[in-house]
C-alpha cells in the first residue's frame, strides 16, 4: 500500500517537474481559441501562423511565440471634421471591424495592434474623407427616398426643409459599402481584413448645428401659423354654413306656410262662391247690411235724403197729415 | 533538522529522531491530501441553472457543460467558463440610470450619443434601450473580442440610419414602433454578420424630444394644434346654438299657417252654411224679408252715428232739417 503510494507519488512529481521544465524553456505553448501564434527563430519567422487552439511544440530557448488575436477585432476612429459636397461641416464618426488574416504578415508590417490601429486610422478616414466630400449632406444622412414617397401619405401636416427634398441616388448604407470597397484592398498589405465599416454618428458642427436650430423654430412656427389659420378659417367655414342654413331653413318654412295659406284660401273662396251663386243679389244686400253695422259707429256722420227708404214714409205721409 | 539534532542532549536527541520518524512517514500523506484538496477543487465545478459552461482543454474549445456539479482536469488544463445564457442584458443609449443609495434611480444624460440626425436634417434628441441574451457562448467567446462593444456600436449605427430616414414628425409620434422593429431586425444581421452570438431580445425608444433650443417652437405648434380645435369647436358650438332655434322657429311658422288654414276654412263653411240657411227662409217671402231686414239693420246702426242729417233732395242747399238724436233739437 505504502509502496504503491509513494511510487505514485513520486511519478507524479516528476511527471509535473518536467511539465514545469517543458513550459518553462518554451518547448511547450498554449494557443487559446481566441489567438493565433507567429513562431520566430533568432527574430526570423519559421513556418506559417499557426491558428489552430491547444498544446503546441516548439525548440526550447531559440524559438519564440507570438500571439496574435484571431478574433473579430473593433476599429473606432476619432470623429472627423468634414465638408459634405454642399459645404455643409459635419462630425463625421465611423466604426470599423477588422481581423488579423496573415499573422506572419502582420507582425513583419505593423508589429501590433497599435500600429495596426494607427494604419487603419489612415486608411479608413481617407476612404471616408472622399466619400462623404462627393455626396450632398442628405446622401450621408437618409438611406432611402422613404421620406418623398411618404410625404403624400402623412398629409400636409410634413413640414420638410428644401434641401432634404432632395432625391437621393446613394444613401448612407451604400456610401458606407463604397468606404469599406475602398479602405478594403489597402489592408491584406499589413495581414489585416477589414471586415465592414459603417457610420457610426453624423453630426452638424457647432455653429451649423445653430443655425439648423433657428431653421427648425422657424419651421415651427410656421406650423404652428398654418394650424392657427386653418382654425380660423374652418371656423369661418362653420359661421357660413350656419348662415347658410338659417336662410334655407327660414325660406323654407315660408315658402310652406304660404303654400297652406293659398291652399287654404282658395278653398275659402270655393265655399263661399258655391253658396252665394245661389242668390248672389241676396247675398249683395245682406252683405251691405252686415257693411253697414260693422262700418258705422260713435265717430260717423250720417247723411240720408228724404229720397231713401228709411225716410220714405216721413216725406210721403208729412203733407198727408 | 540536522540543527536540531547536533547541539541536544541524548535525550532529546531520542526524542528527536522518534518525531522525525512519526513526520517522515507521515510525509507522503500530507502531500496527498494537500494535492487532494487542490486536486478537488480543481476538478469539481458547478454550472449555474442559467448558464452554460464552456470547457476549453489546452485552450482548445472541446464542449459545453450544462448545469449541475461536473468534473475537470485540474492545474488549468481544463477551463471552463460560464456564460448566463438565460439572463436578459440592457444597454441604455443616451442616458444612464443609476441607483442611488436610497434606492431610487436616477438618470444621466449622453447627449453626444442621443442627437441625431432626422431625414429632413433636422436634430432630435434620441434615448433608447437595448436588450439581448447570449444565444451562442461559443460565438460570444471566441468569434468576437468585445461582444459589447460591438452591440453598442451597431446599435447607433441602425438607429442612426433609421431615424435618418424618418421625419422629426414621424419619429416623435407615429412611426416609433416601426422604428422598434426594423432596428432589432437590422442590427441582429449585422451582428449575425459578425457572429456575436447574441440574440437581440427588443430594441425600444425611450424619450424622444426636440432639443432643448427648439422645444419652446415645438410646443407651439402643440398650442396651434389645441388652438385650432378650440377655434372649430366654438364654431361648431355657434352653430347648434343657432340652428335648432331656427328649425323650431320654422316649424312654428308651418303650424300658424295650418292654424290659418283651417280658421279660413271654417269660417267660410260656417258662413256659408248661415247664408243658405238664411237664403231658404229668405225665398219664402223675399221683398217683406228685405225690408225688414234693412229696416233692423238701420235701427241698430243709426244711433250709434255721431251725427245724422236728413236732406230733401229736391232743395239745392244742404240744410238740416231735423238733427236726430241731439237734445232738445232747435
Amino acid at each position: 500500500m505504502k509502496g504503491a503510494f509513494r511510487t505514485f507519488l513520486g511519478i507524479f512529481i516528476v511527471l509535473g517537474i518536467l511539465v514545469m521544465v517543458a513550459f518553462g524553456s518554451g518547448a511547450l505553448y498554449i494557443i487559446n481559441e481566441t489567438q493565433q501564434v507567429v513562431i520566430t527563430q533568432f527574430g526570423k519567422p519559421v513556418g506559417d501562423s499557426i491558428a489552430s487552439a491547444g498544446l503546441h511544440f516548439k525548440t526550447p530557448f531559440i524559438q519564440h511565440a507570438h500571439y496574435f488575436e484571431k478574433r473579430l477585432l473593433d476599429w473606432d476612429g476619432d470623429p472627423n471634421q468634414i465638408p459634405t459636397k454642399d459645404k455643409k461641416y459635419i462630425w463625421v464618426d465611423t466604426t470599423a471591424r477588422w481581423r488579423i488574416i496573415d499573422a506572419l504578415k502582420f507582425l513583419q508590417s505593423v508589429g501590433n495592434e497599435m500600429g495596426a490601429q494607427s494604419r487603419l486610422d489612415d486608411i479608413i478616414n481617407s476612404a471616408t474623407r472622399d466619400a462623404v466630400t462627393s455626396h450632398l449632406l442628405v446622401e450621408t444622412v437618409r438611406n432611402t427616398n422613404r421620406i418623398l414617397e411618404a410625404k403624400g401619405e402623412e398629409g400636409e401636416d410634413v413640414i420638410v426643409t428644401e434641401e432634404a427634398l432632395e432625391h437621393i441616388e446613394v444613401g448612407r448604407y451604400l456610401l458606407t459599402r463604397a468606404i469599406l470597397e475602398k479602405a478594403k484592398p489597402l489592408a491584406p498589405q499589413y495581414g489585416i481584413e477589414i471586415v465592414d465599416v459603417r457610420i457610426k454618428r453624423i453630426n452638424y458642427v457647432e455653429d451649423v448645428r445653430n443655425k439648423v436650430y433657428d431653421r427648425m423654430i422657424a419651421e415651427r412656427k410656421r406650423a404652428a401659423e398654418k394650424y392657427r389659420s386653418e382654425g380660423q378659417g374652418k371656423s369661418a367655414e362653420i359661421q357660413g354654413q350656419v348662415a347658410k342654413e338659417l336662410k334655407q331653413i327660414t325660406s323654407e318654412a315660408y315658402r310652406q306656410a304660404q303654400i297652406i295659406t293659398g291652399k287654404a284660401d282658395a278653398e275659402a273662396i270655393t265655399i263661399y262662391a258655391q253658396a252665394h251663386s245661389q242668390d248672389p243679389e241676396f247675398y249683395t244686400f245682406l252683405k251691405t247690411l252686415e257693411t253697414y253695422q260693422n262700418t258705422i259707429d260713435g265717430e260717423t256722420t250720417v247723411v240720408l235724403t228724404t229720397d231713401s227708404d228709411y225716410y220714405r214714409y216721413l216725406k210721403t205721409l208729412g203733407p198727408a197729415k | 533538522m540536522n540543527g536540531q539534532r547536533v547541539p541536544t542532549p541524548n535525550e532529546i536527541i531520542d526524542i528527536g529522531k522518534k518525531k522525525f520518524g512519526d513526520f517522515s512517514r507521515m510525509l507522503p500523506w500530507i502531500i496527498l491530501i494537500f494535492f487532494l484538496l487542490i486536486g478537488l477543487r480543481g476538478v469539481i465545478y458547478s454550472i449555474g441553472p442559467d448558464e452554460v459552461g464552456v470547457i476549453q482543454r489546452f485552450g482548445k474549445y472541446i464542449a459545453l457543460s450544462s448545469p449541475g456539479l461536473h468534473v475537470k482536469i485540474p492545474f488549468g488544463i481544463d477551463k471552463v467558463t460560464p456564460i448566463k445564457v438565460e439572463k436578459i442584458f440592457k444597454e441604455e443609449f443616451g442616458t444612464r440610470t443609476s441607483m442611488s443609495r436610497t434606492g431610487t434611480g436616477y438618470s444621466s444624460h449622453y447627449f453626444d450619443e442621443s442627437l441625431m440626425l432626422t431625414g429632413d436634417l433636422n436634430i432630435l434628441d434620441v434615448r433608447w434601450i437595448v436588450q439581448f441574451k447570449i444565444k451562442d457562448p461559443v460565438k460570444l467567446l471566441f468569434a468576437v473580442r468585445d461582444p459589447l462593444d460591438n452591440i453598442r456600436d451597431i446599435s447607433e449605427v441602425v438607429m442612426r440610419r433609421f431615424v435618418g430616414d424618418y421625419t422629426v414628425d414621424s419619429v416623435l409620434t407615429t412611426k416609433r414602433e416601426e422604428i422598434d422593429d426594423i432596428s432589432q431586425q437590422e442590427m441582429q444581421r449585422i451582428l449575425d454578420e459578425y457572429e456575436t452570438g447574441v440574440h437581440i431580445v427588443t430594441v425600444k425608444l425611450l424619450d424622444v424630444n426636440p432639443p432643448e433650443k427648439v422645444k419652446p417652437a415645438f410646443n407651439e405648434v402643440n398650442e396651434a394644434k389645441q388652438e385650432r380645435e378650440k377655434l372649430i369647436n366654438q364654431a361648431w358650438e355657434a352653430y347648434n346654438k343657432v340652428i335648432p332655434k331656427a328649425r323650431g322657429t320654422a316649424e312654428k311658422t308651418i303650424r300658424e299657417a295650418e292654424g290659418y288654414s283651417l280658421d279660413k276654412v271654417n269660417r267660410a263653411r260656417g258662413e256659408s252654411k248661415r247664408f243658405l240657411a238664411t237664403l231658404t227662409e229668405y225665398k219664402k217671402a223675399p221683398e217683406v224679408t228685405q225690408e225688414r231686414l234693412y229696416l233692423e239693420t238701420l235701427m241698430n246702426i243709426l244711433p250709434k252715428a255721431r251725427e245724422k242729417y236728413i236732406i230733401d233732395p229736391k232743395q239745392s242747399s244742404i240744410l238740416p232739417l231735423l238733427k236726430i238724436g241731439q237734445k232738445g233739437g232747435e
